[in-house]
């Protein structure tokens, strides 16, 4: 079954004079067309500007679309009779740490979404402690959240939603604002969410080499979804990648360059323990 | 000078006052600072000293973190002292060319002073131990019969516990702020007032836009964590008075009596009178 | 004239329980002339010390000694520190205040008590050096995409005419092509303008291709401080503070321990392919 569906999505932004007359539009969102089924994890990748960010505000209904449509959880996200089932269905996950935690502890924090539900409060204190376990932040559940890494602050940020009991998770560049490492513990987190807990991720980036494990991936260039595939269908188009202003995962150009070179190797090698194997069958 | 100020700052440890219900402490506030605008005699001071100080020795909250919130205040605490010091009509002390210092003075200026250091100290133990969305939660409660009024009792409590986990975000932007004008060579000490407020502008600025951003970024996350206002809301920690409640009213009532009657009572107030009257007017 | 760090130590809270030593004796000296990358994860002190070369903070003990005087000392004017040493924030677009581009750029020479006409050749210089596009010139702020952004705050910075940059994580938040524009960008002003670079960053791959010294940066110390090469043979004691060496070195590296005569000391995906293919072809 499709969670997440859209038809056609054209999204304009028009910017107004002021006396109200629209002096210019700009197409955000030019017909795309996406659907994600129950339980995968797809990416969406793009560089700063391609619209990938407008995209996902569509999933929670923070934008609308001028035409087409979306459906999540076969809602139509326009019907505003079911707004707060589609907030509910898909949870969101923001950019910036710091101004997505509301609370002042973690666990209230995390509580603030089953609050908003109206949880009784027996069951807001299980869906907390579960949360914070599926992305192994229990032992800071009484910390302040000004003293946490920025990883930290966005695996509480992942809990915060997973306590609503989404049935997806959208997650818009949560790791654009960290370090290495924290990038590595939210990635961490991710994949766990969706391989241990089931849960159906979209993880929009514009580091490549967070979706390689992803099941599917979309491409966006300037609105239009321009790529669609498999993390290997995807990375064995490295000339076009380039073009789009996107890097490739670091083993993905190796491969890439000794293949120019002529060695034989297969097409979208994605990580290094791949890559060396393929190498060595090549001596 | 601003990160000084411990209003609004949580800090984290088990004890006995941190369990308490926040109406309680928001109550106990209330009538400390009553009664310390109430005392008119020593012994008033003394107990309200010896009240708070037992409170935050109960807190596990260190006092220097507490004092730490005076020196926000210091040029306030310093205006009152010397404004009193010097304007309070009486029998001379000393005489400084044309000031004179009476000491009535001294009295009014010291017990002022007291009297302010108390406050804030008192009001930073409330914060220091109830987290905001706690302290928010025993303002939404206490207050909530303003309802009838029509007032939007359970927004507004949001609006200030968002408020106060925002206020450590914004102290070490304005911070890093005035570094990075700082290496672009920006003066702000030197010059007269209006240089100096000018001098603030490349701060003020870059500080309003992030914070509006902030506040739009957060509005946002909030709408899509289901935020809808306070009606059919529920609670995670859901103010429920416990027995150590009762008893802290309890104690809290005692106290603000006790202190106000002797605080008040004029035989000990003579007393203090004719003390200063036979040995320092002599 | 380099900047000199002797046994410089910062404690913040040292009044409290935990008191964290940001610096740990660190001792260095920086010529002018070279491109210097500053590496360490968050937390690792390198912040700190690009403060401490603006004259931000004051060392706890040490000194911190720039053309032959301490920066601390009393009478030493700051402002002429701060003139020859630029010190570009994180997110630096953040600290952009005027209404147009141009008029922010001319804060920071402003200050410095240049002329109106100085001010505005070296604001025009500084935007022009970081290819800032001219029919934006006078555009407000909020006009502008992030990429353009920075290089607006970078500029503001390059106008007060520094010879030394201290840039601090100049390409965070941004896509890959963003990234590289701008460090392409420092790379110019490097070679073009002879200023002496310090580029904070905790991206290990950022750094490699660019830099001729590196500075490892972990709990308050300089772990490593050697070419990219060196440093970056230390890959057990990287991953052990961290930081990950660039990808490339790491698969070659693997490859040289499985037998294949690569060469240990490359830093990117073309230098190890290359390297990678002419060690398979010399074995066959």
């Amino acid at each position: 079954m499709d969670i997440v569906k859209t038809d056609k999505l054209v999204f304009e932004y028009i910017r107004r004079d002021e006396e109200g007359n629209p002096v210019d539009i700009t197409t955000a969102l030019d017909h795309v067309n996406i659907d994600v089924k129950q339980g995968e994890f797809v990416g969406i990748l793009g560089h700063n500007g391609s619209g990938k960010s407008t995209f996902a505000k569509h999933l929670n209904a923070i934008l609308y679309p001028t035409e087409g449509k979306v459906y999540v959880d076969d809602m139509d996200t326009m019907d505003d009779s079911k707004l707060w089932d589609v907030r509910k269905s898909a949870g969101m996950v923001f950019q910036n740490p710091d101004n997505q935690i509301i609370g002042q502890v973690v666990e209230e924090d995390v509580g603030f979404g089953p609050e908003n539900l109206g949880v009784p409060t027996k069951e807001i204190w299980e869906r907390v402690e579960e949360s914070l376990r599926a992305v192994d932040m229990i032992d800071f559940r009484k910390k302040s959240p000004n003293k946490l890494s920025g990883g930290q602050k966005q695996r509480v940020s992942i809990a915060g939603v997973l306590a609503m009991h989404p049935k997806c998770i959208i997650l818009d560049e949560p790791t654009a604002m960290l370090d290495p490492s924290g990038r590595k513990e939210v990635v961490r987190a991710i994949r766990g969410l969706n391989d241990v807990e089931k849960m159906t991720v979209i993880l929009i980036t514009h580091y490549m080499d967070e979706v390689v494990h992803a099941d599917r991936i979309f491409v966006m260039d300037k609105g239009k979804v321009v790529m669609q595939g498999t993390p290997k269908e995807i990375f064995s188009d490295v000339p076009t990648l380039t073009k789009l202003r996107l890097d490739v995962p670091g083993p993905t150009r190796i491969a890439w360059e000794l293949k120019k070179k002529g060695l034989p190797l297969p097409d979208g090698i994605l990580t290094c323990d791949e890559l060396i194997r393929e190498i060595q069958k090549c001596r | 000078m601003i990160r000084d100020i411990t209003i609004g700052q949580y800090y984290q440890t088990e004890s006995v006052i941190h369990r308490l219900d926040p109406r309680v402490k928001l109550l106990g506030t209330l009538l400390f600072i009553i009664a310390l605008f109430n005392y008119k005699n020593p012994v008033g001071y003394a107990l309200g000293i010896i009240f708070l100080f037992a409170v935050i020795k109960l807190s596990h909250v260190p006092v220097k973190f507490i004092t730490k919130g005076l020196k926000g205040i210091f040029i306030i605490m310093l205006m009152t002292v010397l404004i009193n010091l010097f304007l309070t009509p009486g029998n001379t002390a000393i005489t400084l060319g044309k000031l004179t210092i009476t000491y009535e003075g001294i009295a009014t200026a010291f017990s002022m002073m007291l009297r302010l250091m108390l406050l804030i100290m008192g009001s930073s133990i409330v914060t220091l131990t109830t987290t905001p969305n706690n302290l928010t939660d025993g303002l939404e409660k206490g207050l909530g019969f303003l309802k009838i009024f029509k007032v939007p009792v359970g927004d507004v409590a949001m609006m200030m516990s968002i408020a106060l986990r925002f206020i450590p975000i914004l102290l070490e932007e304005t911070d890093r702020i005035m570094k990075a004008q700082l290496a672009r060579g920006a003066d702000f000490e030197s010059g007269n007032l209006i240089k100096k407020a000018k001098s603030l502008v490349p701060v003020l600025v870059p500080l309003f836009v992030s914070a509006f951003r902030r506040a739009g970024d957060l509005a946002m996350a909030m709408e899509a964590r289901c935020y809808r206002g306070g009606d059919g809301r529920t609670k995670m920690k859901p103010l429920i008075y416990k027995k150590r409640d009762a008893f802290g009213y309890l104690v809290l009532f005692s106290f603000a009596g006790i202190s106000i009657f002797l605080g008040r009572w004029h035989i000990i107030t003579e007393f203090f009178n004719s003390l200063y009257v036979n040995y320092i007017l002599k | 004239m380099p900047l000199i760090l002797d046994h410089v130590c910062q404690i913040y809270n040292a009044d409290t329980e935990h008191p964290v030593k940001a610096l740990d004796d660190v001792s260095l000296v920086i010529p002018e002339g070279q491109f210097i990358g500053v590496i360490g994860h968050t937390g690792s002190g390198k912040s700190t010390l690009m403060q401490h070369l603006n004259g931000l903070m004051k060392p706890t003990s040490g000194t911190i000694l720039y053309n032959g005087r301490d920066i601390s000392d009393k009478d030493f004017d700051k402002k002429e520190l701060r003139r020859h040493v630029g010190l570009v924030f994180q997110y630096p677009e953040h600290q952009l205040f005027e209404t147009d581009v141009f008029a922010d750029v001319c804060f920071g020479p402003r200050n410095m008590g240049m002329s109106k006409k100085e001010t505005e050749l070296t604001a025009f210089d500084a935007l022009r050096k970081v290819a800032f596009p001219e029919d934006l010139y006078y555009a407000s702020v909020f006009e502008l995409s992030g990429g353009q952004k920075r290089r607006a705050a970078i500029a503001g910075v390059l106008a007060m005419k520094p010879d030394f940059l201290i840039l601090d994580e100049p390409t965070a938040g941004l896509d890959p092509v963003g990234r590289y524009e701008i460090l392409d960008m420092v790379a110019k002003l490097h070679k073009e303008a002879g200023i002496t670079i310090i580029l904070v960053s905790h991206s290990m791959e950022d750094v490699a291709m660019y830099v001729e010294r590196v500075l490892v940066m972990d709990h308050g110390r300089v772990a490593f401080d050697d070419t990219p090469r060196e440093v970056f043979s230390h890959s057990a004691e990287l991953e052990e503070m961290g930081l990950a060496i660039p990808e490339p070195s790491k698969i070659t590296r693997k490859l040289i321990e499985l037998g294949i005569d690569a060469d240990p000391g490359v830093l990117t995906a073309t230098e190890a392919a290359d390297s990678i293919y002419e060690a398979l072809m010399r074995a066959k």
